[in-house]
């Protein structure tokens, strides 16, 4: 039962970090090496504003969720877009971005374990036998609900329509009219959102720590890989894939393989099928 | 010119066995089976979209097909990986070209003379050893019609005209001595001029021993070398046989003219 | 030909070897001459990133994988087996390659960007893994291990390697051989249809830089005289795709003026800590937005035009 219930926990917050670079890339084809920064970010952005100037807390969330969109657009507007294209550029653009931002957020004096988020509601109540405290569940219900609510938008609101276009085929979707240089724009803004709001929901469970940027990036990826590059569905079943290995390693051989089972589950997929779960085969298929 | 296939040989070298291929919600073919016999020149056509480029990608390894099978010489070659299927002898060209670009023109052929097969069939001249393989190179380039002693065979390929081009492409699978060679669309891009030239070296191929399926839209040039061509629509296969007889089928004429007033439009003879 | 002509073409590799031979006399006190042997470490990952990047297509974002697997072999075989530095450095080299190759061979058929991001994640990964198990020293890492018998011989055998690599991977690059990668990067289809196997011959360019990068790392173990975690550092990664953008990708020679700019100023930056790092990565984008051939590209054209100086 505690498997069950730590199991789904684990899984969601891992769906929710892999959403917004699954999004991003899903859309735009850039890999946004960034993400990790974007997420740390936000938390302290939000601890900035609810700290230091006191706003209140739901305010500072939904500021800092501005600033991340503004920021993942602004990214995307002066940077990325110069080498959109050139993969090798790309990828080494958005890591150093990344990079810069994290390393710059430790030097800044963001040292420590002294940053917190507080939680949403205090409290707990039993499921079976297991406590769960009401921020979890929280962040279970509303993580569910996003992934719900993502499948809605993509598949009846006609932005949604859009980028589900621009995701499967950029030229065509071209030719439509659809300006791919600004729904890239808009899918790393809302990317980075989704970042942002990975943060709110599971920064307060722990402390903000800047190396946990880099953990969140690799566990991103590993999301999106099993999942397959480019499928945000696949993301969050592969979220669910890994973040019940996780659980199952830590209750039954010892709570340091966490990394370990990121990284075999990497490994197996690129041995086994490399498209991961949903992607599209599009390395084996294309077109000669 | 059309040449009769010899009447000996009814073992064929390259079998397709009820091949289809889904794309996601597209059918590109379905359940297209033929075989091609040694020395033939087989002809495949169709309008665009009919599944004529899936079928070579699933010849040669590109694409797994999703049901069928393909036999080579009698062993089954389904789905094995492109660089396998090339060792066995089973070559392609490729319909929107691929050289190396930014390499002297005799240097693409450098490339294909790295691989296990040139290594076991021997230099161009015969025998075991490849020797240097620049001068090989540059052999089969002449062999192929690039002029000797020019310096043609030394420019930078992205400035050679597309006649050129097209023959280094065909070059590239001889220089691994091969069996079967498919050709994707090798007279399209080229000049009345350009491809009255291609056909003796098609016609010179086929009498060294190779078969070689031509996938084609210009079907007057192809009827002079194919002794026979086969009809793929909407990704099934229509007919087979003797050009003239398959230019006459009314399938045929509706596939490639719509329905209407077949009858007022001219065959090609 | 003429004297010029003959001057024209050789004399900048004569500049760049004499330059480098004679580096460990012309620099002053020891601080500054272990400088140099860190900034041929550098050079020598710097090296392998640009072969990888920009002769194979493959994007490496973890050089501090190979110099934390090459430096881990060369600390165990020292220090748990005793074998003396001057064989530790080739066998690391040689067994690293192996190791570095095999962990990254799942993700050679695949595209580019698996490539980068397995990079990307080896070195996060092994550092926590050495961390959570404790083996092979933890955090503290391996000490007491020898060094170079002298600091010339330490500074020398790493820039003759940095040069031997150098000269070496031109060469092999404009061979016959070197040609497939060149072909791979270009138009795999192409090179398949050939009847290549085209993840031999990219598992051959991995095991070639990695090679390069483990012999990096097993030279900085013993330059220190330790092993430890932070050779998985992020440092390791960023520091070569920076010099190698600045200095001018694809040139070779890029990577090592880059390396011969950055480690120094990174060590004059060292009482920042980690800003440098916010530094060096937005140098890198600084260059590869605006300027991306790269200072090679710019000098190699000013010397071209040299060339055709007349005097009116």
């Amino acid at each position: 039962m505690e498997i069950l219930v730590y199991g789904t926990i684990n899984s969601v917050s891992l769906a929710l970090m892999g959403l917004g670079f699954a999004m991003i890339y899903g859309i735009s084809r850039v890999p946004n090496f960034a993400h990790g920064a974007l997420y740390i970010i936000c938390g302290f952005v939000t601890w900035t504003l609810f700290y230091k100037l006191g706003l209140p807390y739901f305010l500072a969330i939904i500021l800092s969720l501005g600033v991340n969109g503004i920021l993942g657009m602004l990214m995307y507007r002066f940077i990325l877009i110069r080498v959109r294209g050139m993969n090798i550029s790309e990828i080494i653009a958005s890591y150093a971005i990344g990079l810069a931002i994290l390393e710059s957020l430790r030097y800044g004096g963001f040292r420590g374990m002294n940053y917190t988020l507080p939680v949403f509601m205090e409290g707990s109540l039993m499921i079976g036998n297991v406590p769960v405290d009401f921020h979890r569940l929280i962040m279970m219900v509303t993580g569910i609900l996003l992934v719900a609510g993502l499948w809605v938008f993509t598949h009846h609101t006609r932005i949604g329509l859009a980028l589900q276009g621009m995701a499967q085929d950029e030229r065509a979707a071209l030719m439509l009219g659809i300006d791919s240089d600004f729904m890239a724009m808009l899918a790393m803004g809302f990317g980075a959102v989704l970042a942002g709001v990975a943060a709110t929901l599971i920064l307060p469970l722990g402390n903000i720590v800047v190396e946990s940027g880099y953990s969140v990036l690799i566990m991103s990826i590993a999301v999106c890989i099993v999942g397959g590059l480019g499928s945000w569905m696949g993301a969050f079943f592969a979220a669910f894939i890994i973040g019940y290995a996780q659980i199952l390693t830590v209750v039954f051989i010892g709570s340091h393989f966490q990394m370990v089972v990121a990284l075999l589950a990497i490994i197996l997929t690129l041995i086994l099928k490399p498209s991961g779960l949903f992607g599209h085969q599009k390395e084996l298929e294309e077109r000669v | 010119m059309i040449k009769s296939k010899d009447p000996k040989m009814t073992t064929p070298i390259l079998r397709m066995d009820n091949i289809s291929k889904r794309f996601g919600g597209v059918q590109a073919l379905k359940n297209v089976s033929f075989d091609v016999f040694p020395k033939d020149v087989l002809g495949i056509i169709g309008p665009n979209g009919s599944g004529k480029t899936t079928i070579v990608n699933c010849i040669t390894g590109f694409i797994k097909p999703t049901s069928g099978n393909v036999f080579f010489k009698g062993r089954d070659i389904t789905g094995r990986p492109p660089h396998k299927i090339a060792d066995m002898g089973v070559t392609r060209t490729f319909q929107v070209m691929r050289p190396y670009y930014s390499l002297p023109a005799y240097k693409n052929l450098v490339i294909p003379l790295f691989s296990p097969r040139a290594k076991r069939t021997g230099g161009w001249g015969g025998g075991g050893n490849l020797g240097n393989r620049q001068t090989i190179a540059i052999d089969i380039l002449e062999d192929i019609g690039f002029e000797r002693d020019s310096y043609i065979p030394f420019k930078k390929t992205s400035t050679l005209p597309t006649g050129y081009l097209k023959r280094l492409e065909l070059a590239r699978c001889l220089a691994l001595k091969p069996e079967i060679i498919i050709c994707d669309e090798v007279f399209s891009g080229l000049s009345m001029s350009e491809i009255a030239s291609m056909v003796p070296l098609i016609e010179r191929l086929q009498d060294e021993g190779i078969t070689i399926i031509m996938i084609e839209h210009r079907l007057r040039e192809l009827f002079q070398v194919a002794n026979r061509v086969m009809v793929l629509n909407f990704g099934e296969k229509l007919i087979e046989g003797n050009p003239v007889d398959v230019m006459a089928d009314k399938q045929v004429k509706e596939a490639y003219f719509g329905s209407e007033e077949v009858e007022e439009v001219m065959t090609y003879a | 030909m003429s004297w010029r002509e003959l001057s024209y073409l050789t004399l900048p590799r004569f500049i760049l070897i004499a330059g480098m031979l004679s580096l460990p006399f012309l620099v002053p006190g020891m601080y500054w001459q272990r400088v140099i042997s860190i900034v041929c470490i550098y050079a020598i990952l710097a090296l392998s990133f640009d072969f990888l990047a920009h002769y194979v297509g493959l994007v490496s974002l973890g050089g501090a994988f190979f110099i934390g697997t090459g430096g881990y072999i060369a600390g165990i075989l020292n220090s748990y087996f005793s074998v003396p530095p001057f064989l530790t450095v080739p066998l690391a080299a040689i067994i690293g390659g192996v190791v570095c190759t095999l962990l990254l061979l799942p993700c050679l058929p695949l595209k580019g960007v698996y490539f980068a991001i397995v990079t990307l994640m080896y070195p996060l990964f092994m550092a926590r893994i050495i961390e959570a198990f404790n083996i092979f020293g933890g955090t503290d890492g391996l000490v007491g291990i020898d060094s170079f018998s002298s600091s010339f011989a330490e500074q020398y055998f790493v820039i003759c390697m940095v040069l031997i690599f150098l000269f070496g991977l031109r060469r092999f690059v404009t061979t016959d051989r070197g040609l497939i990668f060149t072909a791979i990067m270009d138009n795999d289809q192409a090179v398949r249809a050939s009847g290549i196997n085209i993840t031999r011959y990219k598992a051959l360019a991995v095991f070639i830089a990695s090679s390069m990068g483990c012999m990096a790392g097993a030279c900085l173990t013993h330059i220190y005289m330790w092993s430890g975690i932070s050779q998985f550092a992020l440092d390791f990664s960023i520091l070569p795709i920076a010099a190698t953008v600045i200095g001018g990708s694809g040139s070779l020679v890029g990577p090592i003026l880059g390396c011969l700019i950055l480690v120094p100023v990174s060590e004059l930056l060292r009482d920042f800590g980690t800003l440098r790092i916010v530094f060096y990565a937005l140098i890198l984008v600084g260059f590869i937005l605006f300027k991306s051939g790269g200072i090679m590209e710019f000098g190699q054209r000013k010397y071209e035009q040299f060339e055709r100086w007349t005097k009116i």
